[in-house]
């Protein structure tokens, strides 16, 4: 398969806290990735700096994406190029409509005019699919959702933006199974050979609800082993200890 | 490329565009007796109000600037012009006002607005008020809506039983001053149960340099009658200070309903000292919506006097401080009446070392019971250098209330910045977005145009940042 995104011996650190130590990972096109990993071992640095979130620094190694070398991009450069990102925690911002906030987004990574109706139409029936309350999309950014409208929320704008690579960090924690299973159907919904997804999780009950291609086990900031779906089963009932470097 | 400057232009000249200074009569720079009866004279007004203006300069040469607040050393009456008479007279058409002065007001897009949904405008053009007209069906219902001179002249009586009675010459110094020199402003009388579908606005343009503009605005609202009005001013940037020291005077009575909307946008070199206060009689309401941009210095403190039983006022205002700003701003309200009401909510955005303030007395009688009020403010910082202070002032004199105040001051948030940027947004088009969230409570409260022009005057003083 064609390599989509390329992470060569990335170390990066924040405020003085050395996270990522040495990390590898390719990710081809069309494939369904999942990191797992204790709380704490770097998994949403991982997410934070491929978006190089300036809170983050990398000390070294190298992120290609598509070809390109976006190591030192900006924030937004990395969006348009394709990349998009669920937030474990997305931010409330007050006085900006979701609606809005869709519009704006899609108008600066296709680089073209987006109509109001054509958008408002596609939002609905993207809300229907995951099951959103009607009228969502004209409240502010986030504020006031419950944990889980906000997940949806997140995937709602996955799907609008269409990326090539999509990263979901702990999109499925705290939500219950129904809602699992709602923001799964929307993963499958954005699924194609074209792009990719890499998936952040605790649990492995959205696995059951994807075809996933690899797992991997991230622990102290580096990926210490790589397996399938089986993989993610083993960890449910013996946790990591025995990945554990050392132990 | 473009150049720094080339973009400074672009950022200001839909304001800041300056006509010659060529005026029919600019009086002496200075304050003093003899300027202060030259204005009189000019004005050929009656002596009723000479007399009041006498006593304004008597009293403003008694009292002391503010002890707090600004520091208005910048100040120097000595070299500001406070009378400056336009070359033109008051018309009720636009082609008949002279070119320049009318292009001026087309810039600003006043005559548009009125013909789009304008009840009637008055436009100022620095001394003097050099338009003024109001739709028939208005005049009709007895509704008055004139320039203060034609007031002055034509309803003696009415002017003056409510002239100087809502805002005293001796309230402060700069007060004592409007009184001393005021020209033009507007006068509005809107008789018992008339209720105006669409707003009036006047605005305010100072072209010359070096000069003052102490326009007066009092407002009648008669009982179970309605009024939106609006107030716009601004002025074109000079180097040396210009002084705004307007007056409102609102009277709001019984079940009335009055909202007074301004967007203020004065140039950096104006010093601002602008007073508005509203006395509201039983079951009626006055709501503010204020805007305050630009200017060197801003001290404005709109005030609600909640005489009658089951008065309410709320206020919502917001004010954009960037480099080398001090905008001094907030509410004043106090509680006479029972069961009256008070919403406050206020923001503030400071930039590249702006210093925004908000200042704020609430103050609760002991006969007000069963009152309420409730203040919020927030206080947005776009860097390190800037400031944004809330200095309240509570003085509840009856336990019979329900109080709340919040203030929230912060700096804008990198989270929120970078969770814009990861769905393409520049870093300058988040902050930007961010700051128009902010202020959407604000602009949510204004006529869809004028929320437009803030967001157009929001997103100006954030470009501001790329020179
Ligand atoms: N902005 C930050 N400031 C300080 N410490 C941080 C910050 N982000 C992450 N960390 C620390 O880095 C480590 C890895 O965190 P994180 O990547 O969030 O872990 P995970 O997502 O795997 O639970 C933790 O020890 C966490 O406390
Ligand atoms: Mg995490």
């Amino acid at each position: 398969m064609s390599s989509l995104l390329e992470i060569k011996n990335l170390s990066a650190k924040v405020k003085d806290k050395q996270i990522l130590d040495n990390l590898n990972l390719n990710i081809g096109k069309g494939e369904v990735h999942v990191i797992m990993g204790p709380n704490g071992a770097g998994k949403s640095t991982l997410a934070n700096v491929i978006f190089n979130n300036p809170q983050y620094t990398k000390t070294s190694g190298k992120v290609i994406f598509n070809g390109k070398d976006i190591t030192n991009a900006k924030t937004d450069e990395i969006a348009r190029d394709g990349v998009f990102m669920s937030f474990q925690t997305p931010e409330e911002v007050e006085g900006i409509s979701v609606f809005n906030f869709i519009k704006t987004a899609k108008q600066k990574i296709t680089g073209q005019n987006v109509y109001f109706a054509d958008l408002r139409k596609e939002i609905a029936k993207n809300m229907e699919e995951l099951e959103m309350k009607p009228g969502m999309d004209n409240r502010d950014l986030n504020v006031g959702f419950s944990g889980g409208e906000k997940k949806k929320n997140e995937i709602l704008q996955m799907l609008e933006l269409n990326p090539r690579l999509a990263i979901l960090d702990e999109t499925d924690s705290g939500l219950d199974v129904d809602a699992i299973k709602l923001v799964s159907k929307g993963i499958n919904l954005f699924k194609n050979d074209e792009n990719a997804i890499l998936i952040i999780t605790h649990s492995t009950k959205i696995l059951e609800m994807l075809k996933v291609d690899f797992v991997h086990i991230l622990i102290d900031g580096k990926i210490v082993y790589t397996g399938n779906s089986e993989l993610a089963k083993e960890i449910e009932e013996n946790g990591y200890n025995s990945f554990k470097v050392g132990e | 490329m473009m150049s720094k400057t080339r973009l400074d232009e672009l950022n200001t000249n839909i304001y800041d565009f300056k006509n010659k200074d060529d005026y029919a009569y600019k009086i002496d720079k200075g304050l003093s007796k003899e300027i202060v009866e030259e204005i009189s004279r000019q004005k050929n007004e009656p002596s009723w109000v000479l007399d009041i203006r006498l006593k304004a300069l008597e009293t403003y040469n008694k009292l002391n600037l503010p002890t707090w607040g600004p520091n208005l050393d910048e100040l120097k009456m000595e070299e500001i012009a406070t009378y400056v008479r336009p070359k033109a007279d008051i018309k009720d058409k636009w082609e008949d006002v002279p070119t320049e002065i009318k292009d001026t007001f087309e810039k600003l897009g006043i005559p548009k607005a009125e013909r789009e949904y304008l009840a009637g405008v008055g436009a100022q053009y620095d001394s003097e008020v050099v338009y003024h007209s109001i739709k028939d069906e208005l005049l009709s219902q007895g509704v008055i809506y004139t320039d203060f001179d034609s007031a002055i002249r034509e309803y003696p009586d009415l002017v003056k039983e409510y002239f100087s009675k809502c805002v005293p010459i001796f309230d402060h110094k700069f007060i004592a001053l409007h009184y001393a020199v005021f020209s033009g402003g507007s006068f509005v009388y809107v008789p018992k149960g008339v209720k105006l579908e669409m707003p009036l606005q006047s605005y305010f343009r100072l072209n010359s340099p070096e000069s003052g503009q102490f326009e007066h605005t009092l407002i009648i609202v008669d009982e179970g009658a309605s009024l939106h009005f609006i107030e716009g001013c601004s002025a074109p940037k000079y180097n040396k200070v210009n002084l705004h020291a307007g007056c409102v005077e609102l009277f709001v009575k019984e079940n009335a309903y009055l909202r007074y909307s301004t967007i203020e946008n004065w140039s950096k070199n104006m010093l601002n000292l602008n007073t508005k206060k509203a006395i509201v009689e039983q079951n009626g309401q006055v709501d503010w919506i204020s805007g305050s941009f630009g200017s060197h210095i801003s001290m404005l403190y709109p005030m609600s006097i909640l005489k009658g039983d089951n008065s309410k006022t709320e206020y919502t205002g917001i004010s954009f401080a960037g480099k080398n700003q001090n905008l001094d701003t907030g509410f004043k309200v106090v509680h006479v009446g029972k069961n009256t009401s008070s919403v406050v909510s206020s923001k503030s955005i400071s930039k590249n070392g702006g210093i925004a303030t908000y200042r704020s007395l609430v103050r609760i009688l002991p006969n007000a019971t069963n009152s309420k009020c409730s203040v919020t403010c927030d206080g947005l910082m776009l860097d390190d250098l800037s400031r944004s202070d809330t200095i309240p002032v509570n003085d509840v004199q009856n336990s019979d209330v329900e109080f709340s105040h919040e203030a929230k001051v912060g700096k804008i948030s990198e989270k929120a910045i970078f969770y814009l940027m990861s769905r393409g947004l520049s870093e300058e088009d988040a902050k930007a977005m961010i700051v128009r969230g902010f202020a959407n409570p604000v602009s949510k409260e204004l006529p869809m145009e004028y929320a437009v022009e803030m967001n157009r005057l929001i997103n100006l003083e954030l470009e501001g940042a790329i020179g």
